[in-house]
């Protein structure tokens, strides 16, 4: 047979092609087209109506210093902007040496990181009231986009350990241990983060000895943390339980005792199965962090409220909560994006 | 090491395994029977057996992978007991190599097989990857070390698994059915590093069908069935003049092949 | 040389590895009970006391929302308000999210690229921004910048639409009901009666005797009967009304109200879960092979065939653990109301809290109250999901 020098009909391919297959093909289709189309414009130009005519934008750009540090000292904005540029350059270093074999690098930059957290907290933090070159800004006045990452970032490294070794208590042997971890992950899980906040806040103070007092934020953070290490706990738990057998008996065999065991060849493994959960994790955190607003902590969503309640600004509310969508939106989706970077680049589901 | 018992070097011809009515149950099903069995330095024993026959479970007692709950097992003069030194002596002194290969996958070929030595023998990175690199030869692929195990063939990686096992130096070698979960054309090129071990001294344990493997350098063939050992005997008297009835049917089942 | 042969060596207690398990698990038990003996005694030496008899004391505040309640009733019934609205607005927000869900799943998955690009485009912007950012927003950037009620917002019904809520007409129970309800509960029983018939047959001749229209042909036609046959209507419909009141204030009567928090709460919840259930449909939908649809294609199946009998049931094993697991989500996230104003059973605790000043009592009454109600719905989780597990090998 030869090849055909008659070409396939002119509707069934190039555009035309493409918008007869997907968007118009079966009859109930087309319907459904124009349906959506309507509805399309009309979202967008009642929205574009609004962002370019109605709205007020200059609550957002007169404030915006106000919505990333809160009532952070303007002066000592600049510690800020510190921390920010410590973490921007660990982090490029670790992107530009993460091909590199070489031990000496990695080891440097592991302790670079743990570093960085004392110290930015020191920076941020500042020392005495007299001191004229870092005057101390009480963790009370962080607020604002500065305080959303320091609960979320303290939030997320305090929670995975904690939630670790949930996981591995839950999957004792030991019955004692096994329940104990059970009560807690499950407690946890059934109750609203509003309830591990509440009682961090109102309840720990009454129960610790009445010498002590918390710094509200320290109380915000225990309760994010322990409301994050439960959902941690599980999900490690199913990584976890894909670790097949085998690998437990092999690493016996071969010597190694039990705490070897599992930080040599269990836990690499489950840890690797579980990267995407454990990352949605970290982005849903990140987007709890709003709840401490109920608690009277100004993050982000808080300082956007206080905003609106100011006289020049008052009853703004669509500009901001839409501003703040947005920031959180992009946050999000860029952590979501590297995560899926990250399970590529892992190989997670290959061998 | 301290415990009493321990005896001084074993000369050949010494016993390093000695079993004595070992019973094990799993829940009320009583899977080994009053085991007895003992094992020179430096010979090799073959067990083979109907599956579910428990012989398995039992080299599995031999290194603690499984508990026993009556009777005796000494392994070179260690009494295998609840004594935490006692099984981590033990477990350091028996290579095991499993039906499922069980290689670490996040773990480079190399890496595999260092990994021990480094980090319960304590021996330095280079010490261990020289040993590593001998160990590669030995089995003959020496040219897999910076691979990871998943690139890797059947038999090329049943091959490792026998290197990982041997970095430890171990003094006994156990194998739990290595060949049957490999496809029939790699069978072979693990059977004859095997045979090269058993023939180089090792004491070795295999739980196996492989009978010309056995017939070549199987010391004594042990026929397993139903929590026990049935009858054993040297290769030739096992295949030609089998005692027992349950041992004759068995043969007849597995060598019509 | 030394045998140690049949003698059983004595293992140290300190190395015996069934000792140390033990020990291992009375050291740990020890430290959590000395943790809470401890937290106890700080809590003590403050001077707080552990005791519910505050329930039966007056509240001294009142609730808008809800069923009748009056500052003279006690905490208790406070409490049983705040449930009340909580169970309201999950079970309404659950039927309504899992409509929207399904609707938004399929269209995810649907064949029309306009459909799917703009559920795929609703579904990330939700899943990226945070729910209390989004009920800040229906709240105070929607619902209050609503008309006032005197100028609101007239949909058919009438039902009015304004920065108080919606106002719509409702269905309420007249002197005839009386006589009408054992109707609806004979369409029950007769539904229930052909079920079963229908069940039966299939076993044992591999089709339902009597075809599905029937069932739900009792269910509808014998209480339409029993319409006509009561004297008077058994149901009558409020409709609302604005009325001009002295001074003029503008009055709604009749109809049912659902206030602007409630509204607000309620549409939060229906959206941001709609576009979680929906991820779950499609992953559901699409875990059934597609070789599943061909090979039945090939059988002669027709299309409603296909998805009746082969997709649908398969599909439903996947969706339905993540499903509830998201029912459960809505509960929790329920909630959030305090920041809005609504009195669901967390906010009206706070405010028992803050009268009452019975921390820890309280606290318990709210995690015993969601706790419970997280149980409920995972022991029913795991019963749908015992009584669908595919049997393998």
């Amino acid at each position: 047979m030869e090849p055909s020098d008659i070409p396939p009909p002119r509707v069934e391919v190039g555009v035309l092609g493409w918008l007869k297959k997907n968007l118009f093909s079966p009859w109930y289709n087309a319907l459904l087209t124009i349906a959506s189309l309507a509805f399309v414009v009309f979202v967008v130009r009642v929205v574009l109506r609004w962002a370019l005519f109605s709205a007020r934008w200059e609550v957002v750009t007169i404030n915006i210093k106000v919505f990333m540090i809160g009532r952070y000292p303007a002066s000592e904005a600049w510690r800020v902007i510190a921390s920010l540029g410590i973490v921007l350059v660990l982090a490029a270093l670790t992107w530009f040496f993460r091909k590199a074999k070489g031990r000496p690098i990695r080891r440097w930059l592991v302790l670079a990181w743990i570093a960085s957290f004392p110290v930015i907290g020191i920076l941020l933090r500042g020392f005495g009231e007299d001191n004229p070159f870092m005057p101390r800004v009480s963790a009370e006045v962080w607020s604002g986009l500065l305080l959303t990452l320091v609960l979320a970032i303290v939030g997320i490294v305090a929670s995975f350990p904690i939630g670790v070794l949930m996981a591995l208590g839950r999957r004792s042997r030991l019955p004692v241990i096994r329940v104990l971890c059970t009560i807690y992950i499950e407690t946890i899980r059934g109750v609203p983060l509003i309830s591990v906040l509440f009682m961090s806040q109102l309840m720990l103070p009454l129960f610790l000895p009445p010498q002590i007092r918390l710094a509200t934020v320290m109380r915000a953070l225990v309760g994010i943390t322990l409301f994050s290490s439960a959902y941690t706990a599980e999900n490690v738990r199913g990584g976890l339980a894909a670790v097949p057998r085998g690998q437990y008996e092999a690493a016996q065999a071969v010597g190694l005792n039990k705490a070897l065991m599992m930080i040599l060849i269990v836990l690499p493994q489950a840890l690797r199965n579980v990267i995407p959960a454990i990352v949605g994790q970290f982005t849903a955190l990140f987007k709890d962090t709003t709840l401490v607003v109920i608690v009277g902590l100004l993050e982000l969503l808080g300082i956007g409220k206080a905003v609106t309640g100011q006289k020049q600004f008052i009853g703004l509310h669509q500009e901001v909560y839409f501003f703040v969508a947005v920031l959180f939106f992009i946050c999000c989706y860029l952590m979501s994006y590297g995560s899926r970077r990250l399970e590529k680049k892992l190989g997670v589901g290959e061998r | 090491m301290m415990s009493e018992g321990i005896m001084e070097q074993s000369e050949t011809g010494e016993q390093i395994i000695q079993c004595r009515d070992v019973h094990k149950w799993f829940g009320t099903f009583h899977v080994l029977r009053g085991v007895d069995l003992t094992v020179r330095k430096g010979e090799v024993i073959v067990i083979c057996g109907p599956s579910g026959s428990g012989k398995s479970t039992f080299i599995r007692c031999i290194n603690r992978l499984e508990e026993h709950q009556k009777g005796t097992i000494v392994v070179d003069g260690i009494e295998l007991t609840n004594d935490l030194r006692n099984i981590h002596a033990i477990q350091r002194e028996i290579g095991m190599v499993f039906q499922q290969f069980n290689l670490f996958p996040h773990l480079k070929v190399i890496d595999n097989i260092t990994l021990a030595p480094i980090w319960v023998r304590r021996w330095s990175k280079d010490r261990a990857v020289k040993i590593a690199e001998q160990l590669l030869n030995r089995v003959g692929i020496p040219e897999q070390a910076q691979k990871y195990p998943g690139q890797l063939s059947g038999g090329q990686q049943q091959r490792l698994a026998i290197a990982r096992a041997l970095a430890m130096q171990p003094k006994i070698m156990l194998f739990d059915e290595p060949t049957s979960a490999l496809d029939p054309e790699m069978i072979k090129e693990v059977l004859d590093v095997m045979v090269e071990l058993a023939e180089s001294g090792m004491t070795m344990i295999v739980v196996t069908h492989e009978m010309g493997f056995a017939k070549q350098v199987a010391n004594r063939i042990y026929f397993f069935d139903d929590g026990n050992i049935v009858e054993y005997n040297t290769p030739e008297e096992f295949f030609l003049k089998p005692r027992e009835e349950r041992t004759k049917k068995f043969l007849s089942q597995i060598l019509t092949h | 040389m030394k045998r140690t042969g049949s003698q059983t060596s004595r293992v140290p207690f300190w190395r015996d590895i069934r000792v140390l398990r033990w020990v291992a698990q009375f050291v740990f038990l020890m430290a959590v009970i000395a943790l809470i003996l401890w937290a106890i005694s700080n809590y003590r030496q403050r001077g707080m006391i552990f005791s519910y008899s505050f329930l039966d004391k007056e509240a001294s505040f009142d609730l808008a929302e809800g069923i009748e309640f009056e500052p003279t009733d006690s905490y208790a019934r406070a409490f049983l308000v705040g449930v009340l609205n909580t169970i309201r607005v999950a079970v309404v927000g659950i039927i309504f999210a899992t409509l929207l869900g399904l609707f938004t799943g399929i269209s995810r998955l649907s064949g029309n690229w306009l459909l799917s690009k703009i559920a795929t485009v609703y579904i990330e912007i939700i899943r990226n921004t945070p729910l209390l950012v989004q009920l800040f927003f229906l709240y105070f950037a929607v619902i209050l910048k609503l008309p006032k009620l005197s100028t609101a917002v007239i949909l058919p019904g009438p039902a009015y639409l304004s920065n108080r809520g919606i106002v719509a007409p409702w269905p309420r129970l007249a002197e005839a009901f009386r006589l009408w309800w054992p109707f609806l509960l004979l369409a029950l029983g007769a539904a229930i009666v052909l079920i079963v018939i229908r069940r039966r047959s299939q076993a044992r001749l591999g089709r339902p005797g009597i075809r599905a229209v029937w069932v739900f042909a009792a269910f509808v036609l014998i209480p339409l009967a029993g319409w006509f046959i009561v004297p008077g209507r058994p149901l009558w419909l409020d409709i609302p009304e604005l009325i001009q009141k002295s001074g003029g204030v503008i009055k709604v009567e009749g109809g049912i109200t659902l206030s602007s928090e409630f509204t607000a709460l309620l549409l939060g919840l229906v959206i941001y879960t709609g576009a979680y259930i929906a991820e779950v449909v499609r992953a559901g939908l699409q875990s059934v092979a597609k070789g599943q649809t061909e090979a039945a294609r090939a059988q002669g199946f027709t299309n409603g065939q296909i998805i009746r009998l082969i997709v649908l049931p398969q599909a439903l094993r996947v969706i339905i653990p993540p499903l509830i697991s998201q029912y459960l989500n809505l509960t929790k996230n329920s909630s959030l109301a305090i920041a809005i104003g609504f009195l669901d059973l967390y906010a009206v605790s706070q405010t028992m809290l803050n009268q009452s000043g019975r921390v820890v009592e309280v606290f318990f009454m709210i995690m015993g109250s969601y706790l419970a109600i997280s149980l409920t719905i995972s022991l029913i989780m795991n019963i749908v999901n015992k009584r669908m597990q595919i049997v393998e090998r």
